[in-house]
């Protein structure tokens, strides 16, 4: 019996060890060997992709429609790519800040933490900034939620996207906040951790849409005048279908 | 004797942290700007519009990759948060692709709707 106490005691402490080592200290040790604020984040994060998966599906779908009706604006009519690639490059370098903040907790640096997070944070509301200007700019094209289905999906798709990254800038600010106060600490760097895997899927999910929103072009597909590749790739998935066994 | 491995870290969970440097962030933060610049590069040259699609979609793939690999820490992690993440990437693929194929997809094709609305 002793020696089992002695061993739980152990157990529990080298948990408490590698805490101080990398973060989880105030985090019990579980069942399945990992930390369940990641697990449930990642969780999150895989339900998150079927949610935004249908949404660009949807859109796909939609603006295609629209462009068959001939009801516009259209996306070759409005889209601004040079503004749009500034808005994914901000995006992506708020990826960079975010892990170096994790990084600086994780040597114990609160004024790197915070600086980084305050410059993720910044990041993050230019580029939110910069989608309203942009949503400000296609209403005054035009392009409303109600103008065609391409407006209704595009808006709806990174609306949703925008809300998201609304809420990974107030979950930094949190954070900013908490550090100040004293309550991040080399021993719970977890709690950036969690906070970067929601921000960097943020950043993934804009990578899908600035490639499949934003660069590919529909409008040849949807008047049947070319797009070679995209034919060309249809009937390769179509051909690799057939051949599959199932 | 259950009891005892409960509490007990695993080998994965002392693996879960070995994250690479600021270095390698920042070497992956470059080669994602050049991908970018290189996406935006083949929208515009009307030289590449024959394998467009399939170029930036590559492009875009890989990008999506480091992130997850790299900044997400998916490369250096326990392999069973990647089989979670993957999971709902299949789902949310499957669910994308069913989609998007009825974009070419004869039925659905509604080139013959009226567009206007008669009073």
């Amino acid at each position: 019996m002793a020696t089992t106490v002695v061993e739980l005691q152990t157990a529990h402490g080298s948990g408490g060890d590698i805490g101080h080592a990398d973060g989880h200290a105030e985090h019990p040790p579980s069942s399945t060997g990992m930390d369940s604020r990641k697990l449930i984040m990642w969780a999150f994060l895989a339900s998150d992709t079927m949610f935004f998966g249908s949404l660009i599906g949807t859109y796909i779908i939609y603006r295609g429609r629209a462009e068959a009706l001939g009801v516009g604006p259209f996306p070759f009519d409005i889209f601004d790519i040079p503004y749009t690639s500034v808005s994914a490059f901000v995006l992506l370098m708020s990826s960079l800040t975010m892990v170096l903040a994790l990084g600086a907790i994780q040597r114990g640096n609160q004024r790197g933490l915070r600086v980084w997070l305050l410059a993720t944070a910044l990041l993050g509301a230019i580029f939110v900034g910069g989608q309203y200007f942009e949503f400000t700019l296609f209403a005054s094209e035009g392009l409303t939620l109600t103008s065609n289905m391409f407006g209704a999906s595009f808006y709806v798709l990174t609306g949703f996207h925008g809300a998201h990254v609304t809420i990974g800038v107030i979950w930094l600010l949190t954070l900013v906040w908490m550090s100040l106060r004293g309550g991040i600490s080399q021993e719970n760097s977890m709690v950036v951790e969690v906070a970067g895997l929601y921000w960097h899927f943020v950043d993934i999910v804009w990578i899908v849409i600035f490639t499949l929103v934003y660069l590919i072009p529909y409008e040849e597909v949807a008047t049947g005048e070319g797009a070679p590749a995209v034919e060309h790739s249809m009937n390769l998935l179509a051909r690799l279908g057939a051949a599959l066994p199932f | 004797m259950a009891i005892d491995n409960i509490g007990a870290p695993s080998r994965e969970l002392e693996h879960e942290h070995e994250h690479p440097g600021s270095d390698l962030y920042i070497r992956v933060a470059i080669v994602l700007t050049i991908v970018t610049a290189i996406e935006v590069v083949v929208y515009y040259v009307e030289a590449f519009r024959g394998f467009l699609v399939p170029a930036l979609i590559v492009l875009s793939v890989g990008k999506f990759f480091a992130v997850v690999g790299y900044f997400m820490h998916l490369k250096f992690d326990d392999k069973r948060f990647a089989w979670m993440f993957a999971a709902g990437l299949v789902i949310s693929l499957s669910v994308f692709i069913a989609a998007t194929a009825m974009m070419w997809s004869d039925e659905y094709y509604l080139g013959d709707v009226p567009t206007t609305i008669e009073q």
